[in-house]
């Protein structure tokens, strides 16, 4: 049997509401179907399952507030030993921020009376106990996001090491390339300069695997394949969210463009998918929308790398013995210490640089 | 098409892409760059869901003529009207 549970839709999650069920007792399922809508700080997520089976029942209602890792259905997986029905548990239900706040504050987790789901103990039910203020309730979708960036980014800067490195990119190949590849095409399909940008990230950090993967339990794990976050900007500083695209190195550009432009219209209207929030590897953010000409990133965790890139300006540039106009994008890189070094970062940015050079091979 | 209904086209396509539109008083002459916080992929979908209702295909060089309400409704105008 299989248990469906509460996902973890990014390093910060603690709870989420499961908003619907998309399925229903009895109905086959295979893996990567969407069986639940999650209402999360990032907002609603489709929930994906990682199992092929038959729905056998549901655990929670629809409304109901769970805990990361609580079950939610139960699966019946052919080959395997029917459920025996709704787990028990012995044991504390705490979240493991729960738990950290009830360290925090010396406080007993056996000894609070839990208002999560199935009785598990809340951060607010922690700090009730220890007689502070309650964590607010329902903040508003903004806020909530805020609060969700503000979570994984205290979490990077106190436990990554970073490095930062930089470096200004002639990019004049590539504008002339994607100018020229857009001429006459149907704006469906159209590249835009980020979406060549993505491509030369995910070829590059081939090259230099201890950029991409995932920090988990004291040990870096590299990944087979680049799974590219993509650092999308709500509209009106509503906030960000980082979807990614699975095995973008894999992908021509004109596939990678269309990926990129359907989660940026779904980041910005309407779902993502679990596995698009909680799947990056590597993450790339572009602000040069905005005349910055270059960015320092703070990595997403578990993640140990992420990349930026500024404005694309026209520059002087020497090449050879004469300086010419050259359109110039700056190329960062934020690396984790616990990984990776200047030099194999140094190697990276190389490598994209040089990739650039060559737009029509990407 | 005449212009009220071009311009309620435009709406609708817009709205698809940000659904605050709906709810905002447009400025006519002000950048949705400015009012709706368009970047270079609204702009790519504002000329993709402009293809598909009305049928006209927009290169690259002619984006900058959508930037406001009412240069889109001018640039669309010469452009049906073709």
């Amino acid at each position: 049997m299989g248990e469906f549970r509460m996902p973890s839709l990014g390093a910060d999650m603690e709870k989420g509401v499961l908003t619907s069920w998309e399925v229903s007792p009895g109905d086959e399922i295979r893996r990567g179907d969407v069986i639940a809508v999650v209402e999360t700080d990032k907002g609603a997520i489709d929930v994906e399952c990682h199992e092929t089976g038959t729905v056998r029942e549901f655990l929670v209602e629809p409304g109901t507030e769970a805990a990361v890792g609580t079950p939610l259905a139960v699966i019946d997986v052919p080959g395997e030993e029917p459920a025996a029905g709704a787990p028990s548990s012995g044991r504390v239900r705490i979240s493991p921020a729960a738990r950290r706040r009830a360290d925090e504050l010396g406080i007993d987790p056996a000894a609070v009376t839990g208002t999560g789901v199935q009785g598990s103990v809340t951060v607010a039910d922690v700090e009730q106990a220890a007689g502070g203020t309650p964590t607010p309730g329902d903040a508003s979708g903004a806020e909530s996001i805020r609060r969700a960036i503000a979570g994984a980014m205290s979490l990077a800067n106190r436990e990554i090491p970073h490095y930062y490195l930089g470096s200004a990119i002639d990019f004049e190949a590539a504008a002339r390339w994607l100018d020229d590849y857009n001429e006459g095409k149907a704006p469906d399909e159209q590249v835009i300069l980020p979406a060549l940008l993505l491509k030369a990230v995910a070829v590059s950090v081939l090259e230099v695997p201890e950029l991409n993967g995932r920090w988990k339990s004291g040990a870096f794990t590299p990944s087979g394949s680049v799974d590219l976050g993509v650092a999308i900007a709500l509209r009106h500083g509503a906030g960000l969210v980082a979807p990614a695209i699975a095995a973008a190195e894999t992908l021509p550009v004109t596939e990678l463009m269309r990926h990129f432009r359907e989660l940026v219209m779904r980041a910005r209207t309407g779902r993502l998918r679990s596995s698009e929030v909680s799947g990056g590897t590597i993450t790339v953010t572009s602000l040069g929308e905005r005349c910055v000409d270059w960015v320092y990133p703070v990595i997403q965790p578990p993640q140990v790398a992420m990349v930026g890139f500024g404005q694309m300006t026209r520059r002087p540039w020497v090449e050879g013995e004469a300086v010419v106009a050259r359109r110039v994008i700056t190329a960062t890189l934020a690396g984790d210490h616990r990984v990776s070094d200047g030099r194999r970062g140094g190697l990276f940015l190389e490598k994209l640089a040089a990739c650039l050079q060559a737009p029509e091979q990407l | 098409m005449n212009e009220t209904e071009l311009r309620n086209k435009i709406l609708e396509v817009l709205t698809g892409i940000a659904p605050e539109a709906a709810e905002v008083d447009l400025d006519p002459r002000v950048g949705f760059r400015d009012q709706l916080d368009f970047d270079s992929m609204d702009f790519l979908n504002f000329a993709i869901g402009l293809h598909e209702e009305l049928g006209v295909d927009i290169p690259p060089r002619d984006y900058p003529r959508l930037a406001t309400l009412a240069s889109a409704v001018r640039y669309l105008q010469a452009r049906l009207g073709e």
